[in-house]
């Protein structure tokens, strides 16, 4: 299975490296985030009630961090899909003696592809002033919670993809994440939210993992735990949703 | 033992019934053409064979392995080339025998001297590292091969692999298919449509129509098995056609034949040369004399009522076919 | 048959390909109306900061669907065409004695035609949710007509990459750089609330924000002229800019004798 997974891991890094098709759109979507609301709303944080430490570019950070690391995953659901689009992913499903180890390389991969694009906009906060308060190790809690969410969106993505093995099913994967997402307190913390969006927003789980890497990027633990014990169950959910896609795959 | 066994084969969509019932079987080392007009039913046979999609009904054993209760064991036997070449175009040729070698666990030396063998013998060595978006048709099927080789399977198979391939490609395909079998003693299970092709490269050939077999045998047993050459007569003046007609009657039985011309399927025991001694013993003048040895469409127009040939429009397989 | 003849049968041909690609126009129409709906929810605090132009936060982004509408339907009538180049259905057309001008402004029609459907649904789900229009019934064509001038520049733009690629997959590429220019604009906030000077920079030298500030003071302000006036400005000197550049394009490829 390892070498099945490598195999597959390479294919989709050297692809995404070196086809600035590929590369850019899924670079250029976290960093217009970023960029875009940090830039625009900075304003926000003078709110009365808007709390946090480290500032407005801090607090965009942390959901692009976590949006990225989701759509990360739904690029990954749209590559799986044109592979059995354009009949490449036969070639995949003749070859490997595992076939789960397919689905463990582009979850590798997308985790690669993710961690890169971060770096690229950690770098570009870290130039127009982000504060980082966390230590060390709140910035590698940080980094798994990331790696957790992207393997949820990758696998949610890589479910659909497999069942309906066809680019039309695009938007199924990527509308869900995107509306949970969005129901989130993406643009100011969830206690400033009122009416509907507040309730969505509390029982929304990218909720927890929007606060976990707010908490994490202030040098709190706070949230953490909640965000953990919500990610890591829902990858083991999705990672049965994308095994059992495998299986519809594999029947044709 | 046999490299392939299927019985009682079946692969439904819904309410088409694909492949329907087929038995077959291929020994080790030869070469087995499945012939047929689009949509029999021959992709739906390879894909089950290959452990792209699991049967509905019946079993296959590949080189000894149950394709539904033992995939992982068939893949590694077998090498395959479908009818889309399925290469990814923004890789390089490299990067697919890479990733290839890969998903085969071979490892990095072994990768790049069969690799490089590969790339030569199927004469890519030059654009190895230039993009697929960049190959031409021919190139993508030979780069397939080279891929469908590159763990030394002792199976192969080839799903359509000349559709769409200009003459000298398929001619090169042709030879180096007929060269596995020969010399690296690998089990080829090809489909095609060409009837030339079964015909020069097949040891043994299985006709499907509708998803049934409908006639299996060496080229040479079914065109014997459908009956004995026919000869068609063009007679020069046509006051002695009658005449003709009462000659040729005893040599056979009259068959269709083309405007102005008269034909005879030819009874045991007679050749054209009786023919010719006969006609000319009545001192009957001919245009043109041809003798006529059965085709494999004349197999295939006699087991399915229809020829294979013009059938290239017929309906798709269904999804996933 | 005249030119208008040919635009207004290629521009029907455009029209009715882009409405038989269901999961296309679905997005087209979704995407814009839910951005409005999760970004005004989610901004609504924003609304209280002091200065803020709008009552609601939905008043301020009502404009946002528009430009949206116009970015997907202009650059999938792009993509289309480059479609038709990689086909080698420009050059079937090119055989015909249609006119260059009708093959390109025929594209652009039809797109034009599915925006200002586009914009009917777009102005009904913002009302929906609670938007308000100040400038009226007038004000409503007035709006329409903006936006599909939007939609005209962008698609020229993108024509002008298609016709000198011949792809469709490079047309798709040019897409992040429109959401680039729709970013880093006035959309989220009003330029003078903009508190960090680099953005608000970027904001100001941005011609997207001033289609939008046009968009938004119908909504708004009811009849800013001036505010309008600078938004049909910045339309239609982006549609000579972009159409002149995609002729020359289109007269590149079409080297019919």
């Amino acid at each position: 299975m390892i070498h099945v997974a490598s195999a597959v891991a390479y294919r989709v890094i050297k692809k995404s490296l070196t086809n600035i098709s590929f590369l850019l759109p899924a670079l250029m979507f976290p960093v217009i985030f970023f960029v875009g609301f940090a830039g625009a709303l900075s304003g926000v944080d003078r709110i009365p009630g808007f709390d946090y430490e480290p500032g407005y570019e801090t607090f965009q950070f942390a959901f692009v961090l976590v949006q990225s690391a989701a759509m990360a995953g739904v690029f990954t659901g749209f590559g799986i899909a044109q592979d059995f689009e354009r009949g490449f992913a036969r070639r995949l499903m003749i070859a490997a003696p595992r076939r789960s180890g397919i689905l463990v390389g582009y979850a590798i991969a997308t985790m690669i592809r993710w961690v890169l694009n971060t770096a690229v906009v950690l770098a570009i906060g870290l130039l127009i002033g982000m504060e980082i308060l966390g230590n060390g190790l709140d910035l590698f809690a940080l980094l798994l919670l990331g790696l957790t969410v992207n393997l949820i969106g990758t696998l949610w993505a890589a479910g659909v993809a497999l069942r309906l093995r066809s680019t039309q099913a695009g938007p199924i994967m990527q509308f869900p994440i995107f509306l949970v997402i969005f129901l989130a307190p993406v643009f100011v913390p969830i206690d400033l939210l009122t009416g509907w969006i507040h309730a969505v927003a509390t029982v929304n789980p990218f909720t927890a993992f929007i606060e976990g890497a707010r908490s994490l990027l202030a040098g709190s633990t706070e949230e953490v735990g909640v965000a953990f014990g919500i990610a890591v169950p829902l990858a083991a959910l999705f990672g049965l949703w994308a095994l059992t896609g495998l299986r519809s795959a594999e029947r044709g | 033992m046999s490299a392939i066994v299927a019985e009682r084969l079946v692969r439904e969509f819904k309410a088409v019934r694909a492949v329907d019932g087929i038995d077959l079987e291929v020994a080790d080392g030869e070469i087995y053409g499945f012939l047929g007009p689009n949509g029999a039913g021959k992709s739906t046979t390879v894909h089950m064979l290959t452990t792209l999609m699991p049967p509905t009904g019946g079993r296959a054993v590949v080189g000894g392995f149950d394709v539904v209760k033992d995939g992982p064991k068939v893949r590694e036997l077998i090498g395959a080339a479908l009818q889309e070449a399925a290469l990814d175009p923004f890789l390089t040729g490299r990067d697919h025998v890479r990733l290839q070698a890969s998903l085969h666990g071979l490892s990095r030396a072994e990768r790049a001297s069969r690799g490089g063998e590969l790339l030569e013998r199927v004469g890519l060595a030059d654009a190895a590292d230039r993009k697929i978006r960049t190959y031409s048709g021919g190139m993508k099927r030979r780069l397939d091969l080279a891929l469908a080789l590159l763990h030394r399977p002792s199976i192969l198979f080839l799903d359509e692999p000349t559709t769409g391939l200009d003459p000298q490609s398929r001619n090169a395909l042709w030879v180096e298919v007929a060269r596995l079998a020969r010399e690296d003693g690998v089990t080829v299970f090809l489909t095609t449509q060409y009837l030339e092709e079964a015909d020069v490269l097949a040891d043994r050939v299985g006709i499907i129509d509708f998803g049934r077999i409908v006639a299996e045998g060496t080229p040479t047993e079914l065109k014997t098995e459908i009956g004995r050459p026919t000869v068609q007569v063009a007679p020069a003046d046509p006051d002695e056609r009658d005449t003709i007609i009462k000659t040729l009657d005893r040599f056979g039985s009259p068959v269709e034949a083309e405007p102005g011309r008269l034909a005879v399927r030819l009874d045991v025991g007679y050749d054209l040369a009786d023919v010719v001694r006969a006609l000319d013993a009545e001192g009957l003048k001919v245009l043109h004399l041809e003798l006529h040895e059965p085709s494999l469409d004349d197999v295939f127009l006699a087991k399915t009522g229809h020829r294979l040939e013009g059938q290239a429009e017929a309906q798709p397989e269904p999804v996933g076919a | 048959m005249s030119a208008t003849a040919q635009i207004a049968f290629l521009g029907r041909r455009a029209f009715l390909r882009s409405i038989r690609q269901p999961g296309q126009m679905a997005f087209a129409l979704v995407f814009p109306l839910f951005f409005l709906f999760v970004v005004s929810s989610g901004l609504d605090p924003v609304s209280s900061v002091p200065g803020f132009p709008a009552d609601s936060y939905v008043d301020f982004m009502f404009a946002i669907p528009f430009v949206h509408g116009a970015l997907f339907t202009a650059l999938n009538s792009a993509i289309e065409l480059g479609r038709d180049i990689d086909t080698g259905f420009l050059n079937r057309l090119a055989l015909t004695p249609a006119r260059g001008i009708a093959i390109m402004l025929g594209n652009l029609a039809g797109g034009v035609a599915l925006v200002l459907i586009q914009y009917c649904i777009y102005f009904a789900g913002g009302l929906l949710m609670g938007a308000h229009f100040e400038a009226g019934l007038l004000g409503v064509p007035v709006l329409f007509v903006l936006a599909a001038l939007g939609a005209v520049a962008i698609g020229a733009a993108g024509m002008t990459v298609a016709l000198r690629s011949g792809s469709p997959e490079a047309v798709q590429g040019i897409f992040p750089l429109f959401f680039v220019g729709l970013f880093l604009s006035s959309m989220n906030m009003p330029r003078n609330l903009i508190e960090n000077s680099w953005f608000q920079w970027i904001a100001t030298v941005n011609p997207v924000s001033y289609l939008i500030e046009g968009l938004r003071s119908l909504i708004v302000a009811g009849w800013d002229i001036q505010t309008l006036a600078i938004g049909y400005g910045v339309a239609l000197g982006a549609i000579a800019l972009a159409l002149s550049v995609s002729a020359r394009a289109f007269r590149a490829r079409m080297t019919r004798t």
